[in-house]
């Protein structure tokens, strides 16, 4: 009943806005970080304005999994026509709900390590989660995951909750995807050099940066921003012979906005440099697509992981829940 | 019941509606989503839920326990000394606390007693061993005695000031020593406002979030709060949600009830005061054993203040002072904590005086109806039902209407104050029911009453509580993060959220700059409002 009601108010308002807004308007959901005043999104409005003769709204909730939410709850009566900064932990679940199209764009110029071929959703850029250590607390990197579950307790790493964070989560796939079974074992081990789990990315980065902490689960771009923007090489991101965990960000386009031709112009937009020149140093993510020119000599010497890690959408929506139940039975112990 | 008839109880009642609205509006939503399914209800109780919840009331239990101890004594010892230098900076300095965002608070603590804090070796010669830091149950209770017992201490001492210098004239006269002025004039006053306050500070302690999770070391120390907050967030199950919220909810009723039949109900003087100022009541040893509980206290708030400055002024404040981003936000925390408070002042005040009307209507010996208690205990329960489920709630509605981010500024306004209205209510209280206890007979004889009696002879009487219960209100909403996350709207960015966003994308510095920044504004309102109140 309450859908019925839904979808009538929905038809309702479009058939009073479709007149005004004369599809010269593409609305896209995205997360805080990205249209904050040095986030790409400013960027990305102002080069697609240029070429798409229309108006960018950009609409940002706190992160991917408020976006889902959010899209969720709206359901077919969402403004968006876009949906941008998912990333591939939720992809199973936002496929799911049916509210998304089929993206229809050629993807050449994608390039994430493993490939693309998802008709849904294309990705914008990619990350491998990294221990970050501060060099001015200790010198010598640890080489593999094992060395860190299995080394000296009294070297701290602050870490982040994977109910409430996406680092969080990536942790814990990461450690899921090399130990398998041992995972729990692995946890225990860690957990003694955990000095505490912080909701999320900013409070446990800004432990670890003021110092309380040698290490950090971050990403293998973070120490470029230091490198670039404070010019200092005091924190370095240590390479796992595991490999690392990767995270792709991607884009998908609404049923909704399905119908407006803007869309799937701005998602071929977004593979090529008039999007992605901006990912590296405003997002501080690698760029999912062609850039005109080669990154800040600083990415390159960002940790190349040995092996990409990486579930499937399916496995982890399958998992997730029992994952993070085994995970809470270890760490509240 | 000519008791309903009465304004100042249907302004209570009109008050009490705006707060339920708000309230059951969110449930409903959050309702009318869950009733698709209800599987996420049961599925949340079992065993962990069952840990968490043991550890949730563990630590709001000894967190309100370890605040209002020692504010008896810190109160009593400001009351004693009415005079001295500093005094009113000190009365400042315990409201900053309430505008401090957690994480700043959380990192300023660190700074001192953390892993890498300034008393790290200290503390690590103390134990005889490398110092790792007050992670654990320490942590959280070290970060809620911060917040909260300024606040405590400030509440006793409200109450202590409502004591008529007279009485404090006679004890002296009478040559009564510290001792027996404690129990005959001092305790009274402050054990008729302990339920009040700890209950308040209870349900500051059991809805903590960002302390427990990034003081209390891992997932052992998890409060509901961060449950429902995952329930809703993450998961986006309204139906565990609801439920949790729920349990939150019987949880703090069993407590708060507990607490109210601990104390006791007190009627207040009904004496004129005739002096204007007391002296120093102290002599001697006295007074060295309170300047010592003072200083103490001081150390304790002004500690992660001073390493929030120290880490403050290391940032580009300069380039801070002149980012227009920085000004805009200032504005908006500015407005929307204005109007919050303004709002808020005004339901406190609509409660309040509906309260005293209610109470003194029925004999001293009938026992309070529902209502009044509603009143009273009642509408501090909106302090323990999550920002996230008012907005989530809301949003649900809202989205029917399509007019989610028009609304985001009055949510944002109106959530803050009725999360401030508490605190309002203890602040104007004790002030105002002495008041009314003063000149109910005399205005019925005259036969003044409605708005006249509110304005001639109400208000000069709570003038300078309402300030303060206006400062506390909008400290808090300027401190607040909550809802405005929840509604992401690009227009309506304040000092917390700037703040949250530059530590979100590497820019720790200008985060602490912002933190000082947020402190300083705050500070600069405290004395504004003490002048106001002194001039007024």
């Amino acid at each position: 009943m309450r859908r019925q009601f839904l979808s009538l108010l929905a038809l309702s308002t479009a058939l009073v806005a479709v007149p005004a807004a004369a599809q010269d308007k593409i609305t896209i959901y995205t997360y805080e970080s990205f249209t904050a005043e040095w986030g790409p999104g400013p960027v990305v409005k102002k080069n697609f304005e240029e070429i798409c003769n229309c108006t960018v709204d950009f609409v940002a909730v706190a992160d991917g999994v408020a976006l889902l939410n959010r899209v969720k709850l709206e359901g077919k009566s969402t403004s968006a026509d876009i949906v941008l900064g998912l990333d591939t932990n939720l992809t199973h679940e936002a496929k799911e709900t049916g509210l998304f199209a089929p993206h229809g764009i050629a993807l050449d110029k994608v390039d994430v390590p493993g490939g693309w071929s998802d008709d849904t959703f294309v990705p914008f850029d990619y990350g491998y989660f990294a221990i970050i250590q501060d060099t001015e607390a200790f010198s010598t990197p640890y080489k593999s995951l094992k060395d860190l579950v299995d080394g000296y307790p009294e070297q701290k790493i602050v870490i982040q909750d994977p109910r409430t964070s996406t680092p969080g989560l990536g942790l814990l796939l990461w450690v899921k995807a090399v130990y398998g079974d041992k995972a729990s074992e692995a946890w225990e081990n860690l957990s003694s050099r955990v000095l505490t789990v912080t909701p999320g990315w900013s409070e446990a980065y800004s432990l670890f940066t003021s110092g309380e902490a040698p290490m950090v689960l971050s990403y293998t771009t973070s120490p470029a921003y230091h490198e670039i923007n404070e010019d200092s090489t005091r924190y370095k991101a240590m390479s796992f012979k595991e490999g690392h965990y990767l995270q792709v960000e991607v884009a998908a386009a609404t049923t909704k906005g399905a119908e407006n031709p803007l869309t799937k112009q701005f998602l071929e937009f977004m593979t090529g440099p008039g999007f992605q020149d901006a990912i590296p140093e405003t997002n501080w993510m690698f760029p999912a697509g062609e850039t005109s020119g080669p990154l800040n000599p600083a990415f390159d010497r960002a940790v190349k992981p040995a092996k990409t890690l990486a579930f499937s959408p399916e496995e982890i929506a399958a998992n997730r829940d029992a994952w993070i139940r085994e995970w809470l039975d270890v760490m509240s112990r | 019941m000519g008791v309903y008839r009465d304004s100042r109880v249907l302004a209570g009642i009109a008050g009490l509606a705006a707060v339920g609205l708000l309230i059951g509006g969110a449930f409903a939503g959050l309702i009318s989503e869950a009733l698709d399914d209800w599987s996420g209800a049961a599925s949340a109780f079992d065993s962990y839920l069952f840990r968490i919840t043991r550890f949730t009331l563990w630590q709001a239990l000894l967190s309100t326990l370890l605040s209002v101890a020692p504010a008896i004594l810190v109160a009593r010892a400001l009351a004693r000394h009415p005079v001295f230098w500093g005094r009113s900076f000190i009365l400042r300095l315990f409201a900053l606390p309430l505008a401090v965002p957690a994480i700043v608070a959380s990192l300023g603590i660190l700074a001192l007693l953390g892993r890498a804090g300034i008393f790290a070796d200290a503390l690590a010669w103390l134990t005889g061993e490398p110092w790792q830091g007050i992670y654990g149950l320490s942590g959280i209770l070290v970060a809620h005695v911060f917040f909260n017992l300024p606040l405590a201490t400030r509440f006793l001492l409200h109450a202590l000031e409502t004591v008529p210098t007279d009485q404090w004239r006679l004890a002296a006269q009478l040559g009564m020593g510290p001792r027996t002025t404690f129990r005959l004039i001092e305790w009274p006053v402050m054990r008729a406002a302990l339920p009040g306050v700890a209950g308040l500070i209870f349900m500051l302690c059991i809805t903590s979030f960002t302390i427990v999770l990034t003081l209390g070391g891992g997932p052992r120390a998890t409060t509901l709060e961060v449950a429902i907050y995952q329930a809703l967030r993450f998961d986006f199950d309204p139906a565990r949600a609801v439920a949790l919220t729920a349990l939150q909810i019987a949880l703090t009723v069993v407590v708060v009830i507990l607490l109210v039949r601990a104390g006791a109900d007190m009627v207040a003087d009904a004496n004129m005061p005739v002096a204007r100022r007391r002296p120093n009541m102290a002599r001697g040893p006295e007074t060295f054993f309170n300047a010592l509980v003072i200083l103490v206290a001081l150390a304790f708030v002004a500690g992660p203040f001073v390493s929030t400055i120290i880490s403050g002024v290391q940032a580009d404040l300069v380039r801070l002072a002149s980012d227009p981003a920085v000004h805009r936000a200032t504005l908006t925390s500015l407005g929307l904590a204005f109007i919050a408070a303004a709002l808020s002042l005004l339901l406190s005040l609509s409660l309040t005086m509906a309260r005293s009307a209610m109470e003194r209507s029925r004999g001293r010996t009938a026992s309070p109806s529902f209502l009044e208690r509603l009143f009273d205990t009642g509408a501090g329960f909106v302090l323990v039902v999550p920002p996230v489920v008012v907005g989530a709630g809301w949003f649900i509605l809202l989205i029917d209407s399509g007019s989610v981010f028009s609304v985001a500024p009055v949510m944002v306004v109106t959530v803050n104050a009725v999360m401030a209205m508490p605190f309002a209510i203890r602040a104007i209280r004790p002030a105002w029911d002495g008041a009314a206890e003063r000149h109910d007979r005399l205005c019925a004889s005259l036969g003044i009453s409605g708005v006249n009696r509110l304005r001639l002879i109400d208000w000069p009487s709570i003038r300078r509580p309402a300030f303060t219960a206006f400062a506390f209100a909008m400290a808090l909403s300027l401190g607040d993060l909550g809802v405005i996350a929840l509604f992401g709207s690009d227009e309506v960015k304040t000092l917390p959220y700037l703040l949250f966003e530059r530590m979100g994308s590497y820019r720790t510095a200008d985060a602490a700059g912002i933190a000082l920044f947020l402190g300083i504004v705050c500070l600069a309102l405290m004395m504004l409002v003490d002048r106001t109140r002194r001039s007024a």
